[in-house]
């Protein structure tokens, strides 16, 4: 009766292997890497990096523990000492970049897990630290969705002024209240034309028309579902433009995300200027548009770093090339509504089409007009450093707002350009709600702290029920490890975020755990002290202590599943080691551990007795003492 | 080895309304302290600025408390975290400054001081978070109350739903109360302790019913108060070992843990303490004086006689 198919046996040994497989990779550590990964999209890292930078290190004497690259994303050089990482940054960072103030690629210090490669192949990883175990900084951002609807309401206000004007409407004023704009008219008729003309052309806005005080207004609003368009894209605006500030950072793992409607957290583990990474994330970029300086001084200075002319500056472009511009500013980003990535619809070409406001537009047209044939530079300005991000050369007068530029591009630069354009500035402000940084002693000692919790726990727990169960507590203590090995099994697989309220969770899953197994073990005992069999003990008490786990762990994964779903921060990175926990011990502590003890005695004919400590009869081998009740 | 050798039933519900009158005084105090002191919330719920500052060697509180003060800054806690060296001081939100600004000031005020000072966590929450985790944690709680109350009143009847989750979370309470009175810090991992010790306490309750149910069958002759009292005499052994070696595990962290996990493993102790008393005595109590019943539970099988073994709400028995 205490026996189990083959088949249950294979299971176990199966989860054991895959358990042992993906727990593994934690034991080896990290060691100290640098990373080398592109700064702009038209830099890639390829063997060619990789060779010339193990050509640089083995110049210098260093030889690097491991090279990994990752064609198109990174090449992570490990080493044995940090002392041999920090001295391999610093060559690197001279070697493939000739330009420290503009480089071409982002050379960061990482941590590379030591595990061997045949376990990296098979997506065995160690499981992610969190910040308060590595160190770094952690930010909670939130976007300001009123001002990105605002200010897109108040450029929609300028559309419909100049739109207003080329049609011959005659209004009364154009004003914007809050998010709605608001349009005074004498009679009802121009009023009936213009919401007309609004809902034909403006295909966001719906209008209203309200009398006030004798006059006729219009009062137009954003329509919900562009309201929400406008506040994705802001978002996701911010984030890219974040990105971008960021990986000149040189963070090795930043993490960015969109956390519910209207916030970003911002991860940088290592990270330990918080002044500096602060700045950075709220750096405002500035965009500009100027006439390139087409005289022949100007194009000599181009050429041989000679004498700009007056009223003039020279600016490199992203390749390096200088191009000397004009002072005056014809349009700033703020003209700007948007810039996409495209194709030319004639020849079919790469392209970025830009978008202006009305007043842009109006500005640009004029520009344009006079300047057939000459080039225009957009500029991007951050840190107080200018970059011509692209000189167009002005093929004709461009009205209306919608500006293409093309030609010499292929798709990677056409994005890129897009992505700098708007990445130039926010979509709308953030503020910073949530801050947290952790030094990197910290984040040591709270590992080591979080590690000796659960191995003297374990210990002890594991020691008492040795000591009262005898065999019986050695199978449960077992089977208690195996739940460990386990649950870092699947947070390993998972890549879950470990922190150290995680690792707490760890220690007090372990404690409740156990609770299966005395639950089993007392069941036993009692059945024995009934009178009953070994073997019929043994299956009575697996049995029937069954239903009882189950309700236990019902109610504590209730618990942890609201846990799971109102925590933020610390308290989820708690309950999903809880929750894996509880589903974990139901295997080893009933399934897992059944199996040891039927191995153990499933096969022996006629067993007498059963090492499970002390079986306590009454002397009156009564067992419960309700039977003396008459 | 054997801890319990029990010869006969411990006539617990006798002293029903002691034990019951012993958790409303406890309670009752409890309440009080959140009342008249309130809890000490850490910057997570109340917005702020906190930073952590190591130093070479001791250092004087009162000096750094006067060097901080002359910032301007109102309202500055200045304490030790864990040892002499390590510093915890905390500011209050204040407006038109920005959280880094406040915690490079005193960073450059504390380095006048010793310029050894090391930076080894900052945290800045503003008010809008506070007030959301509040909300958050009071939704999960009330989550776990009607999750489980749902489940007792499906596995058992309302009565034992009842009791299970008065019983329970009057130990919140209590925890609450201590945390109160002794102006211990409740922060984020208290609050997921606390959730956690509410789940883990009310399975205790469960395993009690179960064995009232049981013994509702299987001893027909005896009185509720009697059954009551078998039932929580025959789970003893159980309920103390299984909790003893979850204190274990949460004494290890309050011994190694550090700062960080202190009153987080100092929840749990509470928790498990006042889970043991509360739902052995106060549920099987309140359940006695809600008045369950051998027919609430055993409809079915009130005709059959014996005990059906396929009958999934048979129940377990430990």
């Amino acid at each position: 009766m205490n026996r189990y198919p083959l088949w249950k046996y294979i299971v176990i040994l199966v989860a054991l292997l895959v358990g042992s497989l993906y727990t593994l990779p934690n034991f080896f550590g990290e060691s100290p890497a640098v990373q080398i990964s592109a700064s702009k999209s038209i830099f890639t890292v390829d063997a060619a990096v990789q060779a010339s930078v193990q050509e640089a290190l083995n110049k210098a004497g260093l030889t690097p523990a491991s090279s990994s690259l990752e064609v198109g994303h990174s090449l992570k050089v490990g080493f044995e000492r940090t002392e041999d990482q920090l001295r391999a940054k610093e060559l690197i960072q001279k070697t493939i970049n000739s330009d420290l103030d503009n480089p071409s690629f982002i050379v960061a210090l990482n941590l590379i897990p030591r595990s061997p490669t045949w376990l990296s192949n098979l997506h065995a990883y160690p499981m992610y630290l969190g910040l308060d175990l590595r160190g770094g900084v952690h930010f909670m951002l939130q976007v300001d969705m009123a001002a990105a609807l605002t200010k897109r309401a108040d450029s929609l206000a300028g559309d419909i002024r100049s739109q207003l004007r080329e049609k011959n409407i005659r209004h009364s004023g154009i004003t914007r209240d809050g998010q709605a704009i608001d349009i005074a008219f004498r009679d009802k008729e121009t009023l009936d034309l213009a919401a007309a003309l609004i809902k034909d052309q403006f295909a966001e806005l719906q209008t209203v028309a309200v009398p006030q005080n004798g006059e006729l207004k219009l009062h137009a609003t954003l329509l919900a579902q562009a309201a929400k368009k406008i506040q994705e894209q802001a978002l996701k605006q911010n984030i890219t433009t974040l990105h971008n500030r960021i990986n000149e950072l040189g963070v090795s793992e930043p993490v960015i995300q969109q956390q519910g409607i209207d916030r970003i957290v911002v991860q940088l583990p290592g990270v330990q200027d918080t002044a500096k990474a602060k700045d950075i994330l709220g750096r405002t970029a500035t965009l500009e548009v100027r006439l390139v300086d087409e005289s022949a001084e100007a194009r000599s200075a181009e050429l041989s770093n000679g004498l700009v002319p007056f009223g003039s500056e020279r600016f490199n472009d992203r390749g390096g090339v200088a191009v000397v511009v004009k002072k005056q500013v014809l349009l700033t980003g703020e003209n700007l509504t948007d810039a996409q990535p495209g194709f030319d619809n004639q020849t079919q070409e790469a392209a970025v089409h830009l978008t202006l406001d009305a007043k842009g537009a109006r500005i640009f047209r004029d520009v344009t007009r006079e300047n057939v044939g000459k080039r225009m530079a957009i500029l991007l300005f951050e840190k107080g450093k200018g970059e011509v991000v692209t000189a167009p050369v002005i093929r004709s007068e461009i009205g209306g707002g919608r500006v293409q530029i093309s030609g010499h591009m292929n798709t990677v630069e056409a994005n890129d350009t897009a992505l700098l354009l708007r990445a130039g500035s926010l979509a709308a402000p953030m503020e910073i709600i949530e801050e947290r940084t952790i030094g990197p002693s910290l984040g040591a000692e709270n590992i080591a702290k979080g590690f000796d919790s659960v191995t003297w726990g374990f210990v002890a727990v594991a020691a008492f029920m040795c000591i009262y169960y005898m065999l019986f507590g050695v199978f449960s203590s077992v089977a208690l490890a195996i739940n460990l090995l386990l649950l870092v099994a699947i947070l390993s697989m998972l890549q879950a975020t470990l922190t150290l309220p995680g690792m707490a969770a760890m220690a007090l899953v372990l404690g409740m755990a156990i609770d299966a197994n005395v639950l089993i073990n007392e069941r036993v005992r009692e059945e024995l002290r009934n009178g009953a069999p070994p073997q019929t003990a043994i299956n009575n008490g697996y049995e029937r202590a069954w239903s009882t786990i189950l309700d236990s762990n019902v109610t504590t994964l209730i618990a942890g599943l609201a846990l799971l779903a109102f925590g933020s921060g610390p308290v989820r990175g708690f309950a999903v080691v809880h929750c894996l926990g509880i589903m974990t011990s139901m295997f080893s502590a009933v399934f897992f551990s059944r199996g040891l003890v039927n191995l153990w005695y499933g096969h022996v004919q006629r067993l007498q007795k059963v090492s499970i400590g002390t079986v306590w009869r009454p002397s009156n081998s009564q067992a419960s003492s309700s039977t003396d009740l008459k | 080895m054997e801890f319990f050798k029990l010869r006969r039933d411990i006539p617990f519900m006798r002293h029903a309304l002691a034990f019951n009158a012993v958790s409303f005084i406890t309670f009752l105090a409890a309440i009080f302290f959140l009342f008249s002191k309130g809890l000490h919330l850490s910057v997570e719920f109340t917005g702020g600025t906190l930073v952590e500052v190591h130093f070479a060697q001791s250092v004087d509180l009162d000096d750094l408390r006067a060097r901080i003060n002359t910032l301007g800054y109102r309202d500055v806690q200045v304490q030790n975290f864990g040892s002499t060296q390590d510093v915890l001081i905390r500011m209050p939100i204040i407006k038109g400054v920005s959280s880094g600004e406040q915690s490079t000031q005193v960073m450059d005020k504390l380095k006048e001081a010793d310029a050894n000072a090391v930076l080894r966590r900052s945290e800045f929450v503003g008010p809008q978070v506070g007030d959301e985790l509040t909300i958050d944690g009071l939704k999960a709680l009330a989550c776990v109350v009607v999750g489980i109350m749902i489940y007792l009143a499906i596995r058992f009847e309302w009565k034992y739903a009842v009791a299970g989750i008065v019983a329970n979370l009057h130990d919140v309470v209590i925890i609450l109360g201590f945390f109160a009175a002794f102006q211990w810090e409740f922060s984020l991992p208290v609050l997921a302790a606390v959730l956690a010790v509410l789940g883990y306490s009310v399975n205790e309750s469960v395993v009690i019913f179960d064995r009232i149910r049981e013994n509702f069958k299987r001893l027909r002759k005896l009185e509720t108060v009697s059954i009551i009292d078998n039932a929580i005499t025959s789970t003893m052994s159980r309920t103390i070992i299984t909790h003893g070696c979850t204190q274990l595990m949460v004494l290890s962290m309050l011994l190694f843990g550090g700062e960080t996990l202190h009153y987080f493993a100092l929840a749990l102790t509470i928790g498990i303490l006042f889970g043991i008393y509360s739902s052995v005595f106060v549920a099987a109590a309140l359940a006695m004086w809600l008045g369950i019943k051998r027919e609430d539970l055993i409809k079915t099988n009130a005709k059959g006689g014996d005990i059906d073994p396929n009958d999934p709400n048979s129940g377990a028995v430990v």
